[in-house]
């Protein structure tokens, strides 16, 4: 095994005589990288050119353009799901963030039993949403949930029905979905505020700033990356969540819960309508693209050049 | 222990030149400084020694061989880092026989190494210590101990004083004398110190932007600089740098001052006959402007003249007198007791055998 | 919080004497610390009573008659799909998993991230750049082909079939973890240790694994949550002999015959969230950790 020296700090190609062995490095990584250009970005491609076939149940090879863009987007089942994407995602990012931050800065101010409390707000992240789902479901449900609870503590006219309401079951997937995020964006929020330099704040107090002032003014401008940062994960989780939506309401009642995902899933592998199912996944893909391209590329070329 | 030559090497990414055709060498059992400002090339000439950072033409010879293809482990070198670099989960012991372990040297051996380097470090104490455990003066030691083990042909040493605070700095600077002077090893030495410079070295390379400025002793560095910057970056305080004008017969330099004129006259074998009439730059060392001493009395090259003296700086052993010069603040070092006093006047003597001479356009010594 | 004010090291702090707006603040905390717990304090409570006291009854209350059958039941009784073999057997198609998918990810993700921090080459960005990509992508672009692959390779339906699935896809975040820790381990100590002679691997096992602990912890707790609580390509790629305890969870809770047994389904899930949450209580420091490096610029 002969290696040569790796330019350890710069990217600059390395000018120099190569022996057979200098490549161990790249042969190394070659296995996982092949296997993401394969499995990644060839199935994408694989997955575009299947949104231009006429395939049903299974694929088809011919060519038929965008005629399956055109028909998704004129099936009212997409429009739902764009529009509950729509509502879903933003009340979900402006909720997790708005609770976030609530409680980075509650957290903040020396409270005692700290050490106890963040676990509690965080412990959500670390459960699946399938089991999230299967609580909320529940703790929703009119027949035997938070509605149920209220009548036998005597408030007979409390009424919650949202989950069996297609007008309103969209939002109680933002309530379990909330439920489940909030803490790990303030756990963001939070290493956000203990990165700001106290000085700074100081001088505020000197200059006269009341502390809600302080926080306003001085503060939360400076969180703008955290705010970010959180917008980039939840709006990609947004994007991505089915699961969460297949426990709690499994996209119903009716089709009214219906998001990108299900509707991806459901007339894929169910309605056998490959080439719509493909073009709704190459839809999200560029939904999702938007956001995270952008992200990826600052951080890397962002980062410390030599 | 082996020689080192460095001939006409060359390092550049794309066009942009880091190191531009540098030939240097240091006999066996020398000891090379690299000095120069930072982001002068010195690190990166001594990676290419290490085999650390590849060249892109000129040859790199330990011991009269060509090394310039061999990875840094096949050069039979060992390196001292300004980090100390210690593996950060091995005892210093592990450090140290480290280097023996991967070229498959038998446990006994390695054992007895560690001992050796560890009784010539006076290190026995800390083997079985982590380096977080230690103190900066401690880790220098391990790290310098971990290059002793495997007596290299060559010792490469980056800064290695640089993380020390001032005193143990001093102090390990010594050691570092007294070891190379016991050992009889080659060593390569890079700092930004020119006060280490100075004293360690037995041959000195002065770079500034990946050119070599002057190579030689560090008496010929300091005495006869090649050009401005030498003269300047070596020496603290700095060399005084002045305009003067020389004479017609290129036998005196005359610097323009508030007061009378200063003039000095030009040391046989300096004679400037080719810049007669016209204006080049005067280097003084501050210790060539000093009190007069009765022992230089009539002495033709020592002219004792008036200063008007603004600022005086006391360090103790002496007395930095700061007066205007050829339009600009020199600095003339005299004895604790000689009473300067700022805003008053002082006879100084200027010992015009030390000084040298620039041209204002090239920036190089004339003489 | 007006009356708030901040202390020397920049931390806000109660102004001396306003207890009032402290109580406000603890209260507060309280209770959104109360909105956190009450899923799980639901589940938990109610997995302990008779179906009945739930479906006449109160969520919140304890149970008056504690009962352990809903977890008797969710363990080895409760009708999954067509087959009354409990949560149990899909526990285990879990863990056997969940177990080698962790362990490859973590080994190629700590090689990966020490190719593209120490011995760097020319494109090494555009390589990462592609593999963080792939973390993100929405997993619905990959499902059809993959399907398609898997029968290939004859691994449809199988655990080895979805072993590879979330190896491939997590690799983009274990690469992340490893490259951001080792870009941060100084260079100078792979010098020294090539110049002591150690070559790629000698400097990989001996220098930097060692060191390498807290990300390993870091790695494996992020990949053991995310395969474990993965429900797409467990949906997607298992047969009912393969099939993760998420994928039978969904089954038992959103099957549509029968008498819903409200009181199994949270026993069912306290049993698929358990390992998860164990992990967490054990290392959530670490856990937190990933979160922040999956999220926040490394």
């Amino acid at each position: 095994m002969t290696l040569a020296t790796a330019p350890l700090t710069t990217d600059r190609p390395v000018a120099r005589r190569r022996r057979v062995g200098d490549a161990l490095p790249q042969i190394v990584l070659a296995p996982s990288f092949a296997a993401v250009i394969v499995f990644v970005y060839g199935f994408i491609l694989f997955s575009i050119y299947l949104s231009a076939t006429s395939s049903r149940l299974l694929p088809v090879y011919d060519f038929i353009g965008f005629s399956n863009y055109v028909r998704l987007f004129q099936l009212p089942n997409w429009t739902l799901a764009l529009k509950n994407l729509a509502i879903f995602g933003s009340l979900y990012i402006a909720i997790c963030c708005a609770v976030g931050l609530l409680l980075a800065i509650l957290i903040d101010q020396k409270i005692r039993i700290e050490g106890l409390l963040r676990p509690i707000f965080l412990y959500p992240m670390a459960i699946s949403f399938i089991v999230t789902g299967t609580a909320w479901k529940w703790m929703l449900d009119p027949g035997i949930g938070i509605a149920q609870t209220m009548h036998a503590l005597g408030w007979e006219s409390f009424s919650f029905t949202w989950i069996k309401d297609s007008e309103m079951a969209i939002y109680t997937i933002v309530i379990a979905a909330v439920w489940q995020s909030s803490g790990f964006i303030m756990a963001m929020f939070l290493a956000g505020l203990r990165g700001i330099d106290g000085e700074m704040i100081k001088a505020a107090q000197i200059d006269g700033a009341s502390a809600f002032q302080t926080y306003r003014r001085i503060v939360i401008p400076q969180l703008k990356p955290v705010f970010l940062s959180a917008f980039v994960v939840l709006a990609h989780l947004a994007i991505k969540s089915y699961d969460l939506v297949v426990a709690m309401t499994n996209g119903g009642p009716g089709r009214a819960t219906e998001m990108p995902s299900t509707f991806m899933y459901s007339y894929t592998f169910t309605r056998s309508q490959m080439g719509i199912g493909a073009s709704s996944a190459v839809i999200m893909l560029m939904m999702i693209s938007a956001v995270i391209v952008p992200y990826i590329y600052s951080e890397i070329a962002g980062e410390g050049r030599p | 222990m082996g020689s080192l030559d460095i001939v006409h090497l060359k390092k550049s990414y794309g066009s942009l030149s880091v190191l531009d055709d540098i030939s240097l060498s240091i006999e066996k059992g020398g000891f090379l400084v690299l000095v120069g400002p930072s982001g002068c090339g010195k690190s990166t000439l001594l990676n290419t020694i290490a085999g650390l950072e590849p060249i892109t033409s000129g040859e790199i010879r330990i011991a009269g061989q060509d090394v310039s293809g061999l990875k840094p482990a096949d050069r039979d070198i060992a390196m001292v880092f300004q980090s100390y670099a210690l593996y950060p989960t091995m005892t210093v012991a592990q450090n140290i026989a480290f280097g023996l372990e991967m070229r498959k040297v038998p446990k006994a051996e390695r054992e007895a190494a560690v001992k050796r380097v560890a009784d010539i470090l006076q290190i026995g104490h800390l083997l079985d210590r982590k380096p977080s455990q230690l103190s900066g003066g401690q880790r220098q030691r391990v790290a310098m101990g971990r290059a002793l083990t495997r007596n290299p042909q060559v010792f490469l040493f980056d800064e290695p004083l640089s993380n020390l605070d001032a005193k143990l700095r001093v102090d390990m600077r010594t050691e570092i004398k007294r070891l190379h002077e016991r050992l009889k090893t080659t060593v390569v030495y890079v700092t930004h110190d020119q006060i280490e410079a100075m004293t360690l070295a037995t041959k000195i390379a002065v770079l500034k932007g990946g050119v070599l400025q002057q190579f030689g002793t560090p008496a010929e560095i300091y005495d006869n600089p090649a050009n401005l910057f030498v003269a300047e970056f070596m020496g603290s305080p700095s060399m005084n740098l002045v305009k003067g004008k020389v004479d017609g017969d290129g036998r005196a330099v005359t610097v323009a001052r508030a007061s009378d004129p200063l003039r000095l006259p030009v040391r046989a074998n300096r004679i400037l006959a080719g810049y007669a009439g016209r204006e080049i730059i005067v280097g003084i060392r501050p210790e060539a402007i000093t009190d007069p001493r009765t022992d230089n009395g009539g002495d033709p090259s020592v002219v004792v003249s008036d200063f008007r003296i603004d600022v005086v700086e006391p360090t103790g052993a002496d007395v930095y007198a700061i007066s205007e010069l050829g339009g600009r603040q020199a600095i003339g070092r005299c004895s604790a007791d000689y009473p300067v006093r700022a805003g008053e006047v002082s006879r100084l003597a200027v010992h015009t055998s030390k000084i040298v001479y620039f041209d204002p356009e090239s920036e190089e010594r004339i003489a | 919080m007006t009356e708030m004010t901040l202390t020397s090291d920049g931390r806000p702090r109660r102004a001396s004497g306003s207890i009032a707006t402290r109580a406000v603040l603890y209260v507060l905390l309280l209770l959104f610390a109360a909105y956190y717990l009450l899923p799980l304090f639901v589940m938990v409570v109610n997995s302990l009573k008779p179906l009945a006291e739930i479906q006449q009854g109160n969520m919140l209350a304890l149970p008056r008659e504690w009962t352990a059958a809903p977890w008797v039941s969710a363990w080895d009784q409760a009708q999954i799909g067509i087959q009354a073999t409990g949560l149990a057997p899909y526990l285990w198609n879990s863990i056997k998993m969940v177990v080698p998918a962790v362990a490859i990810a973590t080994m190629l993700g700590a090689l990966n991230g020490y190719v593209l921090t120490k011995w760097r080459f020319p494109g090494h960005r555009i390589v990462f750049g592609l593999m963080l990509f792939s973390c993100f992508i929405p997993f619905q672009i990959v499902l059809i082909p993959m399907a398609r692959v898997l029968g290939l390779l004859g691994l449809a339906g199988t655990t080895p079939g979805l072993i590879l699935v979330h190896v491939v896809y997590g690799l983009g975040f274990t690469t992340l973890f490893f490259r951001n820790y080792y870009e941060a381990f100084p260079n100078e100590l792979i010098r020294a240790a090539q110049m002591d002679g150690a070559g790629f691997w000698q400097i990989f096992t001996r220098i930097l694994l060692p060191s390498s602990g807290p990300i390993i912890v870091v790695t494996v707790i992020w990949q053991f949550t995310n395969v474990w609580n993965d429900f797409l390509f467990g949906a997607s790629f298992a047969s009912p002999a393969s099939q993760p305890i998420t994928v039978a969870l969904n089954n038992l809770v959103n099957s549509s015959t029968g008498v819903r047994e409200y009181n199994v389904h949270f026993a069912g899930a306290i049993l698929a969230a358990l390992p998860t949450l164990i992990v967490y209580v054990v290392a959530g420091r670490y856990f937190v950790r990933g979160l922040m490096a999956g999220a926040v610029k490394g």
